[in-house]
């Protein structure tokens, strides 16, 4: 399954699928800084992951840096508890700001 | 799961009748052995044991005379040299030394799997090597070479390599060896959480039973080549079998010998197993 992106209530919905790992993070890398560069909010939809490394993490971070040099919101929504797992050990967890659900992400705006 | 049973859990790790000479010496001797998904096993044994050996060959470096090895459901024994390498990127090792590149700094040795083995950006393993050393507590030590690391810093350093990949299973190799006892807890402490925030497989090996009873779900007991117990730290350490028991206080050599069996290996150099009740 492809990852893809779309827009809704002026967010960019980014929705990644199946494994985010060493083989396919660089597509989802390359997707999530073409969103960010468009300066609008974004909001990660992970619900269709099942599985997410540390490089997919990777990509999340460079490309929520890259959000925040720019001033646009950036914020994940409906992470795993695996992918929560790693986020922790790494304190990520703290650094993201993490929506449980797509529905609340757009209610906050991304 | 309950990390300490195996007998739900499909086995990451599966060897069968491992048989190996150096020689005519035989130093395995019909090894079973198992590694459940997400379970910590820890090999205990003296040296001489094969314990090392039984390592190697578990990492694919050493071809047994017979037996198989199956890792993540394939047995290594068949695989070629190609085959082996690619299965082995789901495999990290954290050696006993830390066998950390000297010429190259902290980050650039724990990145460096990453640039053998993936087409991964630049900006992409950084951001992983500075995760993986937020992890093992070593945040903002990526530029500084590993001759300027205490010995709890390499091992840490090492551990950090060993999981950029993201292993399924973890080898470590005496981790908290050589460490004062308040950096080998936290070592310790270190492979509890990798497991249970990276659903790891982890294979310790280490003499040192304190380590051993604080992490593992189960502790593999080897003697001159073979198996002499496999169990939860409670069977372990409840069991009466004063082998088991000798070797895990590392009770000498000298003082567990059967006078029999020692003087016929001082006469005739045999090394036959010695039979404790």
């Amino acid at each position: 399954m492809k990852h893809s992106v779309r827009q809704e209530q002026g967010v960019s919905i980014v929705e990644l699928r199946g494994d985010v790992d060493l083989e396919s993070s660089p597509d989802a890398r390359k997707l999530l800084l073409d969103c960010v560069q468009r300066k609008m909010p974004v909001v990660v939809d992970l619900s269709g992951v099942s599985y997410i490394d540390s490089s997919g993490i990777a990509s999340l971070v460079e490309s929520f840096q890259l959000a925040r040099t720019k001033g646009s919101e950036f914020s994940l929504a409906a992470v795993s508890e695996s992918a929560m797992r790693v986020l922790k050990l790494a304190r990520l967890d703290t650094v993201f700001k993490i929506h449980p659900t797509l529905k609340d992400g757009l209610s906050h705006g991304g | 799961m309950s990390p300490k049973s195996s007998d739900t859990q499909p086995a990451v790790i599966k060897v069968r009748n491992l048989v190996t000479h150096y020689g005519n010496r035989m130093i395995l001797r019909g090894i079973d052995f198992d590694v459940a998904d997400r379970e910590i096993m820890v090999v205990m044994g003296g040296s001489g044991s094969g314990k090392s050996t039984l390592m190697r060959h578990l990492l694919g470096l050493e071809t047994p005379t017979s037996g198989t090895i199956d890792v993540l459901g394939q047995d290594i024994t068949r695989l070629n040299t190609v085959q082996k390498a690619e299965l082995f990127k789901k495999v990290g090792v954290a050696f006993q030394s830390g066998a950390l590149f000297s010429s190259l700094s902290v980050g650039e040795n724990i990145t460096l799997p990453l640039a053998e083995h993936t087409k991964l950006d630049r900006q992409t393993m950084d951001i992983m090597a500075r995760m993986k050393l937020e992890i093992v507590d070593l945040a903002g030590f990526e530029n500084l070479m590993p001759g300027e690391l205490s010995g709890g810093m390499i091992k840490r350093a090492a551990m950090a390599r060993a999981i950029i990949m993201d292993p399924k299973i973890l080898f470590c190799d005496e981790p908290s060896a050589g460490l004062d006892p308040v950096v080998a807890s936290a070592l310790d402490d270190l492979i509890l959480r990798l497991r249970d925030a990276l659903d790891m497989s982890i294979v310790v090996v280490t003499h040192e039973l304190e380590s051993a009873f604080k992490i593992a779900d189960r502790i593999t007991v080897l003697d001159h080549g073979e198996i002499l117990m496999v169990g939860t730290v409670d069977e372990i350490r409840n069991c009466d079998n004063s082998r088991v028991q000798n070797i895990l206080h590392r009770r000498s050599e000298e003082q567990i010998v059967d006078p029999d069996e020692y003087l016929r290996r001082l006469m005739t150099g045999r090394t036959e197993q010695v039979t404790v009740a």
